[in-house]
Protein backbone atom coordinates (compact mmCIF):
# COMPACT_ATOMS: atom_id res chain seq x y z
CA UNK A 1 0.00 0.00 0.00
CA UNK A 2 1.34 2.99 -0.67
CA UNK A 3 2.18 5.97 1.74
CA UNK A 4 -0.89 8.09 0.53
CA UNK A 5 -3.16 5.19 0.34
CA UNK A 6 -2.13 4.25 3.77
CA UNK A 7 -2.90 8.05 5.07
CA UNK A 8 -6.21 7.49 2.93
CA UNK A 9 -6.85 4.49 4.80
CA UNK A 10 -5.91 5.74 8.41
CA UNK A 11 -8.16 8.61 8.04
CA UNK A 12 -11.10 6.89 6.83
CA UNK A 13 -11.02 4.04 9.61
CA UNK A 14 -10.99 6.90 12.01
CA UNK A 15 -13.34 9.41 10.25
CA UNK A 16 -15.43 5.91 10.49
CA UNK A 17 -14.93 5.22 14.02
CA UNK A 18 -16.20 9.16 15.02
CA UNK A 19 -18.87 7.91 12.60
CA UNK A 20 -20.37 4.97 14.14
CA UNK A 21 -19.62 6.54 18.22
CA UNK A 22 -21.79 9.53 17.53
CA UNK A 23 -24.25 7.48 15.43
CA UNK A 24 -24.22 4.83 18.56
CA UNK A 25 -24.59 7.80 20.91
CA UNK A 26 -27.34 9.28 18.87
CA UNK A 27 -29.48 6.51 18.59
CA UNK A 28 -29.02 5.62 22.52
CA UNK A 29 -30.00 9.92 23.50
CA UNK A 30 -32.93 10.14 21.54
CA UNK A 31 -36.10 9.52 22.58
CA UNK A 32 -37.85 6.77 20.10
CA UNK A 33 -36.65 3.23 20.63
CA UNK A 34 -34.12 1.76 18.71
CA UNK A 35 -33.85 -1.95 18.20
CA UNK A 36 -31.36 -3.70 19.48
CA UNK A 37 -29.91 -5.30 16.13
CA UNK A 38 -29.11 -1.65 14.79
CA UNK A 39 -27.33 -1.00 17.73
CA UNK A 40 -25.37 -4.03 17.83
CA UNK A 41 -24.91 -4.25 14.19
CA UNK A 42 -22.67 -0.59 14.74
CA UNK A 43 -21.10 -1.49 17.99
CA UNK A 44 -19.72 -4.56 15.78
CA UNK A 45 -18.52 -2.57 13.08
CA UNK A 46 -16.59 -0.58 15.68
CA UNK A 47 -14.71 -3.91 17.28
CA UNK A 48 -14.06 -5.23 13.40
CA UNK A 49 -11.89 -1.92 12.89
CA UNK A 50 -10.28 -1.99 16.68
CA UNK A 51 -9.58 -5.60 15.64
CA UNK A 52 -8.07 -5.04 12.27
CA UNK A 53 -6.12 -2.36 13.84
CA UNK A 54 -4.80 -4.36 16.59
CA UNK A 55 -3.72 -6.46 13.81
CA UNK A 56 -2.10 -3.98 11.92
CA UNK A 57 -0.06 -3.05 14.98
CA UNK A 58 0.82 -6.21 16.04
CA UNK A 59 1.95 -6.75 12.68
CA UNK A 60 4.26 -4.19 12.35
CA UNK A 61 6.34 -6.23 15.14
CA UNK A 62 6.73 -2.97 17.20
CA UNK A 63 8.85 -4.66 19.54
CA UNK A 64 11.61 -4.81 17.17
CA UNK A 65 12.16 -1.21 17.20
CA UNK A 66 13.90 -0.78 20.46
CA UNK A 67 15.06 -5.01 20.56
CA UNK A 68 16.39 -5.36 17.02
CA UNK A 69 16.35 -2.27 14.66
CA UNK A 70 17.95 0.14 17.03
CA UNK A 71 19.99 -1.80 18.84
CA UNK A 72 21.58 -2.87 15.28
CA UNK A 73 21.63 0.86 14.09
CA UNK A 74 23.78 1.96 17.04
CA UNK A 75 26.53 -0.71 17.03
CA UNK A 76 26.60 -0.45 12.99
CA UNK A 77 27.61 3.35 13.81
CA UNK A 78 29.85 2.36 16.63
CA UNK A 79 31.48 -0.29 14.32
CA UNK A 80 31.76 2.97 11.61
CA UNK A 81 33.90 5.18 14.73
CA UNK A 82 36.08 2.03 15.27
CA UNK A 83 36.73 1.47 11.63
CA UNK A 84 37.85 4.94 11.10
CA UNK A 85 39.90 5.23 13.75
CA UNK A 86 42.07 2.11 12.94
CA UNK A 87 42.00 3.42 9.48
CA UNK A 88 43.30 6.98 10.44
CA UNK A 89 45.99 5.31 12.71
CA UNK A 90 46.91 2.88 9.88
CA UNK A 91 47.34 6.53 7.40
CA UNK A 92 48.97 8.35 10.28
CA UNK A 93 51.13 5.47 11.21
CA UNK A 94 52.48 5.74 7.03
CA UNK A 95 52.81 9.53 7.19
CA UNK A 96 55.37 8.82 10.31
CA UNK A 97 57.25 6.63 7.77
CA UNK A 98 57.41 9.03 5.15
CA UNK A 99 58.61 12.14 7.95
CA UNK A 100 61.05 9.78 9.59
CA UNK A 101 62.87 9.24 5.66
CA UNK A 102 62.88 12.73 4.87
CA UNK A 103 65.98 12.97 6.36
CA UNK A 104 67.18 10.74 3.89
CA UNK A 105 66.05 13.31 1.20
CA UNK A 106 67.62 16.66 -0.93
CA UNK A 107 66.17 19.68 1.43
CA UNK A 108 63.93 20.98 -1.06
CA UNK A 109 62.11 17.45 -1.82
CA UNK A 110 62.02 16.79 1.89
CA UNK A 111 60.63 19.59 2.66
CA UNK A 112 57.68 19.47 -0.32
CA UNK A 113 56.93 16.02 0.73
CA UNK A 114 56.99 17.37 4.49
CA UNK A 115 54.20 20.12 3.66
CA UNK A 116 51.93 17.14 1.96
CA UNK A 117 52.47 14.49 5.16
CA UNK A 118 51.81 17.97 7.09
CA UNK A 119 47.92 17.99 4.80
CA UNK A 120 47.45 14.20 5.46
CA UNK A 121 47.69 15.08 9.00
CA UNK A 122 45.52 17.35 8.90
CA UNK A 123 42.94 16.04 6.82
CA UNK A 124 42.93 13.00 9.26
CA UNK A 125 41.05 15.26 11.88
CA UNK A 126 37.77 14.08 9.70
CA UNK A 127 37.78 11.25 12.26
CA UNK A 128 37.38 13.24 15.43
CA UNK A 129 34.56 15.53 13.23
CA UNK A 130 32.87 12.13 12.11
CA UNK A 131 33.31 10.51 14.99
CA UNK A 132 31.45 13.09 16.90
CA UNK A 133 28.76 13.51 14.59
CA UNK A 134 27.56 10.10 14.86
CA UNK A 135 27.57 9.97 18.11
CA UNK A 136 25.19 12.65 18.39
CA UNK A 137 23.43 10.26 15.88
CA UNK A 138 23.74 7.39 18.27
CA UNK A 139 22.74 9.70 21.35
CA UNK A 140 19.66 10.21 19.33
CA UNK A 141 18.98 6.74 18.63
CA UNK A 142 19.07 5.89 22.15
CA UNK A 143 16.82 8.85 23.26
CA UNK A 144 14.29 7.47 20.60
CA UNK A 145 14.89 4.02 22.08
CA UNK A 146 13.98 4.94 25.62
CA UNK A 147 10.97 6.66 24.27
CA UNK A 148 9.75 3.67 22.60
CA UNK A 149 10.48 1.52 25.36
CA UNK A 150 7.88 3.75 27.01
CA UNK A 151 5.45 3.66 24.49
CA UNK A 152 5.52 0.06 24.21
CA UNK A 153 5.17 -0.66 27.95
CA UNK A 154 1.88 1.25 28.05
CA UNK A 155 0.61 -0.63 25.38
CA UNK A 156 1.36 -3.64 26.65
CA UNK A 157 0.06 -3.03 29.89
CA UNK A 158 -3.34 -2.08 27.99
CA UNK A 159 -2.99 -5.10 25.33
CA UNK A 160 -0.87 -7.63 26.36
CA UNK A 161 0.69 -9.71 23.80
CA UNK A 162 0.73 -6.35 21.44
CA UNK A 163 3.92 -5.06 21.54
CA UNK A 164 6.28 -8.13 22.61
CA UNK A 165 9.55 -7.74 21.72
CA UNK A 166 10.00 -10.97 21.03
CA UNK A 167 7.05 -11.04 18.36
CA UNK A 168 9.64 -10.97 15.56
CA UNK A 169 12.85 -13.47 15.19
CA UNK A 170 15.60 -11.10 15.13
CA UNK A 171 17.04 -12.43 11.71
CA UNK A 172 13.72 -11.41 10.10
CA UNK A 173 14.32 -8.36 10.76
CA UNK A 174 17.77 -8.52 9.52
CA UNK A 175 16.75 -9.79 6.22
CA UNK A 176 17.55 -12.45 6.52
CA UNK A 177 14.82 -14.28 4.70
CA UNK A 178 13.44 -13.94 1.33
CA UNK A 179 15.73 -13.10 -1.64
CA UNK A 180 17.71 -10.86 -0.18
CA UNK A 181 18.99 -13.01 2.64
CA UNK A 182 22.60 -12.91 1.44
CA UNK A 183 22.36 -8.92 1.54
CA UNK A 184 23.52 -8.41 4.92
CA UNK A 185 26.60 -5.72 4.06
CA UNK A 186 29.86 -5.65 5.97
CA UNK A 187 29.49 -7.47 9.25
CA UNK A 188 30.14 -6.52 13.15
CA UNK A 189 33.58 -7.04 13.98
CA UNK A 190 32.30 -9.64 16.83
CA UNK A 191 30.41 -11.64 14.29
CA UNK A 192 32.78 -11.66 10.97
CA UNK A 193 34.98 -14.59 10.22
CA UNK A 194 38.33 -14.12 9.41
CA UNK A 195 39.83 -14.63 5.83
CA UNK A 196 41.63 -17.48 7.67
CA UNK A 197 38.35 -19.01 8.40
CA UNK A 198 37.31 -18.91 5.10
CA UNK A 199 40.25 -19.84 3.11
CA UNK A 200 39.62 -23.21 5.92
CA UNK A 201 36.12 -22.91 4.84
CA UNK A 202 36.67 -22.85 1.08
CA UNK A 203 39.54 -25.88 1.46
CA UNK A 204 37.00 -28.13 2.74
CA UNK A 205 35.18 -28.06 -0.49
CA UNK A 206 38.16 -29.30 -2.08
CA UNK B 1 65.18 29.25 27.43
CA UNK B 2 63.81 29.04 23.74
CA UNK B 3 60.30 29.17 23.88
CA UNK B 4 59.67 25.65 22.00
CA UNK B 5 61.76 23.66 25.44
CA UNK B 6 58.52 24.54 27.15
CA UNK B 7 56.78 21.53 28.39
CA UNK B 8 53.19 21.51 26.03
CA UNK B 9 50.06 19.54 27.82
CA UNK B 10 47.35 18.54 24.76
CA UNK B 11 43.98 17.04 25.67
CA UNK B 12 41.50 15.30 23.68
CA UNK B 13 39.70 12.07 23.85
CA UNK B 14 40.20 10.85 20.17
CA UNK B 15 43.52 8.92 19.94
CA UNK B 16 43.50 10.46 16.62
CA UNK B 17 43.42 13.91 17.31
CA UNK B 18 45.80 13.81 20.00
CA UNK B 19 48.30 11.88 17.67
CA UNK B 20 47.64 15.09 14.90
CA UNK B 21 48.24 17.45 17.49
CA UNK B 22 51.12 15.89 18.61
CA UNK B 23 52.46 15.82 15.00
CA UNK B 24 52.33 19.24 13.96
CA UNK B 25 53.62 20.62 17.33
CA UNK B 26 56.90 18.22 16.68
CA UNK B 27 56.86 20.23 13.12
CA UNK B 28 56.70 23.39 15.10
CA UNK B 29 59.44 22.96 16.88
CA UNK B 30 57.89 21.42 20.00
CA UNK B 31 59.16 17.95 21.63
CA UNK B 32 58.47 18.15 25.13
CA UNK B 33 54.17 17.46 25.04
CA UNK B 34 52.09 15.43 27.15
CA UNK B 35 49.12 13.88 25.92
CA UNK B 36 45.95 13.88 28.43
CA UNK B 37 42.28 11.95 26.99
CA UNK B 38 39.92 13.80 29.63
CA UNK B 39 40.20 16.77 31.95
CA UNK B 40 40.72 14.99 35.33
CA UNK B 41 43.73 13.19 33.80
CA UNK B 42 45.22 16.28 32.86
CA UNK B 43 44.38 18.06 36.16
CA UNK B 44 46.34 15.25 37.21
CA UNK B 45 49.40 15.66 34.86
CA UNK B 46 49.67 19.46 35.69
CA UNK B 47 50.05 18.27 39.69
CA UNK B 48 53.57 16.95 38.92
CA UNK B 49 54.49 19.17 35.88
CA UNK B 50 54.67 22.92 34.96
CA UNK B 51 53.67 23.72 31.64
CA UNK B 52 54.06 26.17 29.42
CA UNK B 53 50.65 25.89 27.46
CA UNK B 54 47.31 24.10 27.27
CA UNK B 55 45.42 22.58 24.45
CA UNK B 56 42.11 21.44 24.97
CA UNK B 57 39.56 19.90 23.18
CA UNK B 58 35.63 20.89 24.70
CA UNK B 59 33.65 18.11 24.75
CA UNK B 60 35.20 14.90 26.71
CA UNK B 61 33.90 12.55 29.60
CA UNK B 62 33.91 13.02 32.35
CA UNK B 63 35.40 16.22 32.90
CA UNK B 64 34.66 18.70 29.95
CA UNK B 65 37.69 20.95 28.33
CA UNK B 66 35.75 24.21 29.99
CA UNK B 67 35.51 22.17 33.33
CA UNK B 68 39.27 21.97 32.93
CA UNK B 69 39.73 25.62 32.49
CA UNK B 70 37.68 26.53 35.04
CA UNK B 71 39.64 23.97 37.36
CA UNK B 72 42.88 25.62 36.28
CA UNK B 73 41.65 29.07 36.46
CA UNK B 74 40.63 28.59 39.98
CA UNK B 75 43.21 27.08 41.14
CA UNK B 76 45.84 29.16 43.14
CA UNK B 77 48.81 27.58 41.87
CA UNK B 78 51.53 27.85 39.03
CA UNK B 79 49.13 27.00 36.22
CA UNK B 80 46.45 29.56 37.44
CA UNK B 81 47.60 32.21 34.25
CA UNK B 82 48.86 29.25 31.84
CA UNK B 83 48.10 29.95 28.35
CA UNK B 84 45.09 28.04 27.17
CA UNK B 85 43.84 27.12 23.96
CA UNK B 86 40.55 25.39 23.57
CA UNK B 87 40.44 23.63 20.09
CA UNK B 88 36.92 22.11 19.47
CA UNK B 89 34.44 20.92 17.18
CA UNK B 90 31.70 23.04 19.11
CA UNK B 91 31.18 26.56 16.75
CA UNK B 92 28.39 28.31 18.29
CA UNK B 93 28.97 32.05 18.95
CA UNK B 94 28.09 31.13 23.02
CA UNK B 95 30.67 28.20 23.19
CA UNK B 96 33.36 30.69 21.80
CA UNK B 97 31.65 33.37 24.65
CA UNK B 98 31.77 30.80 27.57
CA UNK B 99 35.64 29.85 26.42
CA UNK B 100 36.48 33.31 26.76
CA UNK B 101 34.87 34.55 29.91
CA UNK B 102 36.20 31.25 31.65
CA UNK B 103 39.83 32.61 30.49
CA UNK B 104 40.50 30.97 27.40
CA UNK B 105 43.09 32.73 25.36
CA UNK B 106 42.37 31.50 22.28
CA UNK B 107 39.88 29.37 20.82
CA UNK B 108 40.41 27.57 17.70
CA UNK B 109 37.67 25.27 15.32
CA UNK B 110 38.13 21.68 14.34
CA UNK B 111 39.10 20.94 11.50
CA UNK B 112 41.93 22.78 11.87
CA UNK B 113 45.48 23.51 9.79
CA UNK B 114 49.40 23.68 10.72
CA UNK B 115 49.17 27.63 10.05
CA UNK B 116 46.27 28.51 12.48
CA UNK B 117 47.66 26.44 15.16
CA UNK B 118 51.22 28.52 15.21
CA UNK B 119 49.16 31.73 14.37
CA UNK B 120 46.94 31.16 18.02
CA UNK B 121 50.06 29.56 19.71
CA UNK B 122 51.96 32.60 18.59
CA UNK B 123 49.27 35.06 19.88
CA UNK B 124 48.77 33.25 23.11
CA UNK B 125 52.90 32.44 24.07
CA UNK B 126 54.38 34.73 21.89
CA UNK B 127 56.65 34.47 18.85
CA UNK B 128 58.92 31.18 18.27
Amino acid sequence: MSENAQLNSDTYERDQVVKIINSVIDKVQQNEPVAKDVLAKELLDLKNIIEEARREVCSANPGDIKGVHIPTATDELDAVVGATEEATGAIMDCCDVIQQNTDKMDAPVAEAIGAEVTKIYEACSFQDITGQRITKVVQTLQAIEEKVGKILKVVEDKMPGMADPTSTAAGEAEGSSGPDSLLNGPQMPDKAISQDDIDKLLAEFD
Amino acid sequence: MSVTNMNILIVDDYKTMLRIITNLLRQLGFMNVDEATDGEMALDLMKHKEYGLVISDWNMEPMTGIDLLKAVRANDDKHKEVPFIMVTAESKTENVIAAKEAGANNYIVKPFNADTLKQKMVSSIGSF
